[in-house]
């Protein structure tokens, strides 16, 4: 136990001037050397300080998988659970005890296979809990089957002949679950992690981070495409609010709506200008435009959207279980066990 | 033009009628009544699976079976003293425990060709002869209550649901009840429709005036208030005092109250009940299926609440993998188990206390976790709140076992000082200097109650084994056997805590009854009146079924033979047997019907009749 920092309490400075190295538990790293999950660790553990949320504060819940291993590797309240229910015990966790910063860490299998009730449920009540779901497209643990977001076709050790199942789009299946906060980020753009982790952290209500990431043992390179340095800029759009869907090495080409089908455009043949662009709004209530942007992901022609999809208010479910609690012991006064346990028609016997 | 009151020590009645006939609420009402004036009451509601079963069919019939009584009881009751009967299919459905010349009251309004069809019947028993054997009074409701309520204007149909209460009219003169009850039960069930609470009312008043002027019965009855110990009742059902006996623990143990949950039959009244209670600080989740309700609550349980989930045995099955877990990680929270007939969706509105088996055993490795099992409706109340000091205490996941039949039930209930309520103690870690989240507590081996928001005792649990003491993951052999022995042995201890078992009657002798869960009644009644026949038998009930009463094997030595009655193919005898290698006898009902007393003395006859 790291007694030293006992001192920063909820009300202590705002200053909180807690370090990575706070973050870092005495437990043993272990996943496979050039596994993306490190890298994800790390810009946890670099992010967090920032915060500014007391150490004590945190908890970390997480289902089954390599990636589920994380919270033992953090220096915070951590809770590795089964699989695919972390997201039911962090709602019984983040409703019962609300001033914490709940977050749950998850797989593709985890949340979206054996979980996907719970993750569903979990963004459509809008419980304020930051979800990192690491997207490898494959399960990892159990060395290397497909995974529901693996590819149509994917030839694994369970699909010798390919998988003719087809993937969901963790995106797309939040959207439809009316989630409030959606993002999507990768293991291999540190900076961008970060600033990804502090705006979920910012959200109030359930926020989804999408990473891509890396199982080099069993699906090595799945998104080098939009990973890799050489690639990447002509494959990834990244989103910014208020600013227009512009992408390419150059920052040469765009999106723009052609009906309700998005599609890319040079920039630089005089048809088209930055104004003809999709302008992107993560503020927008209608998930219709998030859509859009998150099917971009299945069309091999267009480059695949990176950052917030979305992020809009909504009242959380706590609060909101909070107010009725409030609102009822306005009502119906203090708890008074000896008159509830004599409530209705009673009768004496002498 | 008064008649004879004939006194009555006790009597039972049953309600049937078509599921949309209302019998459930005049049942219900006959017997809150009865237990206002002081009467020790049973009951039995009996309903269809079916929500709506086709109107008249047989499959249809709604029953709500009423004991009501002058001294100490413990059952609903076996024949029936009187019989209401809307529709031919509930008169076929009933007409069998219907005591010889007893008083048969039928509907004739229901007694349509069409009905009699739909049940069955060749030729109307009404003309038949074939009610000979009985006093029958054959009245026609329908007409008598459209001629009550001619005034009000209502449509036929509403008029027509108004029966129920006519019916309820004629019992009520019939037991010479006071109408005063149900008439303001009446005002404010339907505070919002006026008109509705009027004209059942007038129904209701309706059916007496009835009895009184047409001298139907040649007599009425009393039963007279039983001689109850002194103190303040009420009437309580199994659900509800269960839930009254977990916001008891809250408020005692200082602990909000969490349940997660997911409606199942006959469980859902518990969190219909704890939903009310939001100023006392309860907080009810209805999650997205048996395991997110389960998973929520050691979430909860993670963050210092009192935490518990409310199902029933399809619902425990899902739940299994979850407490697996709250087993290995040692957080407190209690799972009710509302059990009903099985397996699978089996007969969801019957009873049965088939799931033992799977209370003890049901999960993956080596899982013990102590189980407690409520006997009649309203000790619900105490086991619900046993179950809560256990987990706290001792930091573990606690099975509460109650069933259908306790569920529904009703009976007077002796209501407890919340001042006399033993405190349940809570103790969370603080101290970051001697906190290590495997710590063992040296009297009840349970770790400490470590809640995230602790300065300085960040730690991580989880389901993967851990280092006794540090908690750390840990894959060592011999570690893993210690933790798995120190778990089992954490349970074990518990048995510190319970108290002597109670034996009613001699300590040594023939035949031992042993009953757990709501056997009690049925066992409890056919022991005393065994024992009234000078008959050497004697009983013990078991409400920790795990662990076991630490004196329970020397008091099943001390008997020749044992038998252990159970609503399932035995299941406790199995466990009785094979831990303390006594030939224990098991006498098994798996109709989805709690035991009648008579069926046990049987048993107890054959058993002392064969050595
Ligand atoms: C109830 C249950 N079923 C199956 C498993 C086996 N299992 C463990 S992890 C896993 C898949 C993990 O894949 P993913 O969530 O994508 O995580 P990754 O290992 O790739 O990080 C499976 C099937 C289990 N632990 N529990
Ligand atoms: S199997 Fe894949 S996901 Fe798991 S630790 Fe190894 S590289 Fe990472």
């Amino acid at each position: 136990m790291n007694a030293e920092t006992k001192a920063i309490s909820p009300n202590g400075p705002t200053e909180l001037k807690l370090t990575k190295k706070d973050f870092e538990s005495d437990q043993e790293v272990r996943w496979c050397p050039g596994c993306g999950d490190y890298a994800i660790l790390a810009q946890t553990q670099r992010t967090l300080p920032d915060l500014n949320i007391p150490k004590e504060k945190y908890v970390f819940v997480s289902g089954i998988g390599c990636s589920s291993r994380f919270p033992y590797y953090m220096d915070t309240y951590g809770f590795h659970t089964i699989h695919g229910r972390a997201p039911a015990i962090a709602t019984g966790i983040k409703i019962t005890n609300p001033d914490l910063s709940v977050w749950v860490i998850t797989g593709d299998g985890d949340a979206l296979s054996i979980g996907g009730n719970h993750f569903i449920h979990l963004l459509r009540r809008n419980v304020d809990i930051n979800v990192i779901l690491f997207n490898n497209r494959i399960y990892g643990l159990t060395k290397g089957q497909y995974s529901p977001t693996s590819e149509f076709g994917k030839v694994t050790k369970s699909t010798p002949f390919g998988s003719v199942d087809h993937p969901f789009n963790p995106v797309s299946v939040a959207l439809g679950a009316s989630a409030t906060f959606v993002a999507r980020t990768t293991d291999r753009d540190p900076a961008h992690l970060q600033k990804i982790i502090k705006r979920a952290s910012a959200h109030k209500g359930t926020a989804l981070i999408e990473v891509l990431q890396n199982c080099n043992i069993f699906n090595d390179g799945t998104w080098f495409k939009y990973t890799d340095k050489n690639s990447k800029a002509e494959n990834v759009v990244y989103l910014e609010h208020g600013k227009p869907l512009v992408f390419g090495a150059e920052q040469d080409k765009g999106i723009r709506l052609n009906g309700f089908r998005p599609e890319a455009v040079s920039l630089t043949n005089g048809k088209y200008s930055e104004k003809d662009l999709l302008v992107h709004d993560e503020k927008d209530t209608d998930a219709t435009y998030a859509f859009i942007l998150s099917h971009m992901m299945d069309n091999p022609n267009l480059p695949i959207p990176v950052g917030v999809f979305r992020a809009i208010d909504k009242v959380c479910y706590e609060d909101a279980m909070a107010q009725q609690i409030e609102a009822s012991k306005e009502k119906f006064g203090k708890p008074d066990l000896q008159a509830l346990l004599e409530a209705g028609d009673t009768w004496d016997v002498e | 033009m008064s008649k004879p009151v004939e006194s009555l020590k006790e009597a039972t009645i049953r309600f049937a009628g078509d599921s949309g006939d209302g019998m459930q609420l005049v049942g219900g009402e006959m017997a809150n009544t009865s237990a206002l004036i002081g009467n020790d009451i049973g009951v039995l509601p009996d309903f269809p699976a079916e929500i709506r079963a086709p109107a008249g069919t047989l499959p249809g019939v709604s029953g709500y079976q009423l004991h009501i009584s002058s001294f100490d009881i413990h059952t609903p009751g076996e024949k029936y003293d009187a019989l209401v009967a809307m529709n031919p299919a509930a008169l076929k459905t009933n007409l069998e425990n219907l005591k010889p010349n007893g008083i048969l009251i039928i509907n004739v309004g229901g007694f349509k060709d069409r009905n009699l069809k739909l049940a069955h019947y060749d030729s109307n028993p009404l003309e038949d002869g074939s009610l000979d054997k009985y006093q029958l009074f054959a009245v026609d409701m329908n007409t008598l209550t459209h001629k009550a309520l001619e005034e009000l204007g209502l449509s036929a149909k509403i008029v027509d649901r108004c029966k129920n209460f006519f019916a309820l009219g004629m019992v009520f003169w019939l037991y010479n009840r006071t109408m005063d009850h149900a008439l303001s039960l009446l005002k404010s069930k339907f505070s919002k429709k006026p008109e509705l609470a009027e004209a059942n009312s007038r129904a209701l008043k309706a059916g007496s005036v009835y009895c009184e002027a047409t001298e139907q019965f040649a007599t009425s009855y009393e039963v007279k208030p039983a001689k109850l110990p002194r103190g303040k009742y009420r009437n309580i059902s199994g659900n509800t005092a269960t839930a009254l006996g977990l916001i008891a623990a809250s408020q005692k143990s200082g602990l909000p109250l969490f349940l997660g949950s997911y409606p199942i039959t006959p469980a859902s009244d518990i969190l219909h009940e704890l939903s009310k209670y939001k100023h006392y600080g309860v907080r009810t989740f209805q999650a997205e299926d048996e395991i997110a309700a389960i998973c929520s609550v050691i979430g909860a349980a993670y963050s210092g609440s009192l935490a518990v989930t409310s199902t029933s045995g399809p619902g425990l099955a899902l739940k299994g993998e979850a407490l697996g877990l709250a087993i290995s990680v040692e957080l407190p929270l209690v799972v009710c188990n509302v059990q009903r007939a099985g397996p699978s969706t089996g007969m969801p509105t019957k009873t049965e206390q088939a799931d033992l088996m799977q209370a003890l055993y049901g999960r993956n490795g080596e899982a013990p976790l102590p189980v407690v099992a409520a006997s009649k409706p309203a000790d619900c109340f105490e086991t619900a709140y046993e179950a809560c000091r256990i987990a706290i205490k001792h930091m573990t996941p606690v099975l509460f076992l109650s069933d259908g039949y306790l569920a529904n039930g009703a009976e007077p209930w002796p209501i407890p000082k919340a001042e006399d309520l033993p405190e349940i103690p809570v103790n969370f870690a603080k101290d970051p200097e001697s906190f290590e989240p495997f710590l063992r507590d040296e009297d009840t081996l349970a770790r400490p109650w470590a809640i995230p928001g602790t300065p300085g005792l960040e730690h991580r649990i989880g389901g993967i084994e851990k280092e006794a003491v540090t908690g750390n993951v840990s894959y060592d052999p011999r570690n893993h056997e210690y933790m798995t022995r120190m778990r089992a042995e954490k349970i074990e201890k518990i048995a510190n805590d319970i108290p002597p078992t109670e034996i009613e009657g001699k300590k040594t002798g023939d035949l031992l009854l042993v009953g757990w869960g709501s056997t009690y009644g049925a066992i409890k009644t056919a022991v005393e009146h065994k024992q009234k026949e000078g008959k050497p038998v004697s009983r013990i009930h078991i409400i920790h079924l795990n662990p076991l009463p630490k004196d329970l094997g020397e008091i099943l030595k001390s008997f020749k033979h044992v038998l252990i009655p159970e609503i399932n193919a035995g299941q406790l005898v199995n466990v009785i047997r094979a831990k303390y290698m006594v030939p224990a006898i098991g006498f098994n009902k798996v109709q989805g019907l709690p035991f009648f007393s008579s069926e046990i003395e049987q048993k107890i006859d054959e058993i002392l009749e064969s050595k």
